[in-house]
This record gives C-alpha cells, structure tokens and sequence, in this order.
C-alpha cells in the first residue's frame, strides 16, 4: 500500500536549539531538518537564530549564515544562487522551491522559516535528496533530438511558430520542486514518470525538428508512466520558474488521443 | 523508490518492463462516459422524480415508455462504466502488492459488471411490464 506514514527510522526526533548570534540587534528564526547518515540517530530539526542585517534576503542567504557562522555540518546543494541551477531546490515552509529565489520576508512574518529537504525522497544528508531515480527518469525519455534525414550541412530548420511551441518546456531547470510535490509520484514514483520528465517529453514530441515523434508517445502510452497524473496541480503551484507541467502533460494526453481516434 | 536494494542500474530500474501502449482507450472512455452522464444526467433526475411515492405499477406504466427506459439503461452503462474505470485508477494509485492487485482489479471489474446487469435487468423487466 502506499506509505502515508514516515518509516520509524525518519521520523523527526528533538532537534539542538542552537544560540542565538551575540551582538545580533534582529534575528529570524530557521528550523532546519538535520540528518546524518554516519550517527545511526533518527532525523532532527535544529534551530538556528540568522542575523539578518549581516546576510542577504533570500533563504539561501539565511542557510549560507549558518553554515559560515554557526553550524559548518550542515549540508545543502546550492550552486548559481540565481534561479537557473536548479541545486538548491529545498522545501521552504511547506513549499517546495528553491531557496535562492525564495525572500525570507516572503516566509509569514515572526513565524520560524521552516527548511526540509525535497517531500518523499531518499535523503543523503541534511537537506540533500537523492535524485538517482529522478534523473534516470528524465534519461529515460530521450531528451535529445532524433532524426532519420541524414544531418544538413548547416542546421535543423524551425520556423518562428514552431519555436515558439517550445516556450514553457524549454525553461525547465530540473530542480525537481514540481515532481516531488505531486501526490501520484510519491505512491508511484518507481512507475510513474512524474511531472518534471513529462513536461520535457512534451518538450521533444513538440519539437517540428525531431523525427521520433510516434516512438516517443509510444514510450510513454502506459497506465504508470503518464497516466498517473491526475491534474492536482501540485506542480503547477510548485514550479519556480512559472511553468505547468500539468498542461504539458494535459498535451501530451490528447496527442495520444489524437492519434488513436 | 530508488534504494539501493538491487544492483540494477537506474536507468534499468526506470525502463523495467517498458511501455505497455495502453490507457488512452481508458482514459478516453473515462471522458466519454463524464460526458454522456453529465448530458443524461438531468432527464434521470426528471425520471426519479416522477417515480416518487408510486407504486410497482406506476412505475411500470412510466419506464414502459422506450425513451425513457433507453435513457435510463444508457445513464447505467455510463455511470457503471465509469466507477469500473475511476476504481481502477484508485487501486492502481494506491495498492502496490502485485497479487492484492490483481484481485483487487479483478473484484472491481465483476462487482461493476454485476450492477451494472442487475440494474438493466430491473428496467428491462419494469419496462416490459412483467
């Protein structure tokens, strides 16, 4: 069945109370998930105190402070700080998103800015997911252009209308906020593509340039694979960068219908 | 989930078994029967209520009129069709051991079908006056 509970071994005991910075005039509490997989001991959440006016305003900002001047351990992928990486895609009081984007102040007023790692997957360390199944999923449709037409000497031609069917899919970072909010991939994500590899399926079967297109639909015409998705639109709301999975799949459904009626 | 129980590698996890080329029929005939109910669905409301507080024959009397006894079989095999589909996908979604599975669809399929007969054998025999 699916697990609606946490296994005994991830349930979040205790958590340190770390003390707040001294000299620090404004503070904002962080609660932020801890787990070593080295201790034996059961995930925690430990409280951190960021003094605000010694660091920048997004969350990320609040996590490097800590890092640097409180807790070295605590551990986090963060790369371009700017949205376009996609590394630190964390959940961000009870939102997934990353935390580069994402303002601190944005996190209700006097409230604890609460830090967990991306819902329902493997952790590898503190706030660090295991995404080997996520990637191998977005391997597993192809995501590179295939043709039979022997290569042109310059380049694939694609009209201006035809490019602009791109729009929406091209942008996706991969950051994997939208698949790990949507309820369908946390009972079936061994199955089920998920909405972030949907969405760059769609991507390729949009694209005039590839010749693969049928061979492509007909890697995804499964129960599991793609019709899992039951337009919650968890990803939709998740998505940092304003995309909708749900309506590239929704495309992907009537292609499928399409073809067959 | 991608725990490190086998040594297969992602990829091989992910492929598995393939693509089974199926379910758009299902989720068509999903969209199909939401259609024909929510068209069908008004003229059953009038028909039950002109049912109320009568008796076997009265009932009779009205579902021996053809289109309404065709209305009603059409709301049956919609709606019946349909909870076949969406029970389906709720097993699916959340009953993960292959052999509860199996059992579990298999169940589903015949208490639907047998509703469904159930239901057009009741406004058959109203219907033809038996």
């Amino acid at each position: 069945m699916a697990e609606f509970t946490l296994p005994k071994n991830s349930k979040i005991t205790g958590g340190k109370a770390w003390p707040k910075p001294a000299g620090a005039t404004e503070t904002r509490e962080f609660r932020v998930y801890r787990w070593n997989p080295d201790d034996g001991k059961n995930p925690s959440v430990d409280t951190y105190h960021v003094d605000i006016n010694d660091c920048g305003p997004m969350v990320l900002d609040g996590l490097i402070w800590i890092k640097n001047n409180i807790d070295p351990t605590l551990t986090f992928r963060r790369s371009c700080r700017e949205g376009v990486c996609g590394s630190c895609a964390m959940n961000i009081d009870g939102q997934n998103t990353l935390a580069c984007t994402k303002s601190m102040h944005d996190v209700a007023a006097g409230g604890a800015v609460k830090v967990n790692p991306l819902p329902h997957q493997p952790v590898v360390k503190d706030l660090v997911p295991d995404l080997t199944n996520f990637y191998a999923q977005y391997a597993s449709i192809e995501p590179w252009l295939k043709t039979t037409t022997p290569t042109p000497q310059k380049e694939w031609k694609q009209s201006h209308e035809d490019r602009e069917k791109l729009d929406g899919l091209y942008e996706c970072i991969l950051c994997a906020c939208c698949s790990t909010s949507c309820p369908s991939y946390w009972w079936n994500s061994d199955r089920f593509l998920g909405p972030a590899a949907l969405l760059q399926a769609n991507r390729w079967v949009s694209d005039s340039r590839d010749e693969a297109t049928g061979e492509r639909l007909d890697n995804l015409e499964d129960p599991f694979r793609l019709y899992r998705c039951h337009t919650i639109m968890n990803c939709a709301k998740a998505c940092p960068k304003g995309l909708n999975p749900s309506e590239a799949i929704a495309e992907l459904k009537l292609k499928m219908v399409e073809r067959q009626i | 989930m991608s725990g490190p129980r086998s040594m297969r590698t992602p990829l091989g996890r992910v492929r598995n078994l393939g693509s089974s080329h199926s379910g758009t029929t299902d989720f068509w005939r999903q969209r199909l029967t939401a259609v024909a109910m929510t068209l069908l669905i008004v003229p059953v409301i009038v028909i039950i209520l002109m049912l109320i507080g009568r008796n076997q024959a009265g009932a009779a009397q009205i579902l021996g009129s053809l289109p309404i006894a065709i209305i009603l079989v059409l709301f049956i095999v919609a709606s019946t069709w349909h909870m076949r589909i969406g029970m389906q996908i709720v097993i699916e979604d959340y009953v993960h051991n292959e052999k509860i599975k199996l059992a579990s669809v298999m169940a589903n399929n015949f208490f639907c079908i047998a509703v469904a007969l159930a239901s057009i054998y009741a406004i058959l025999k109203l219907s033809s006056g038996v």
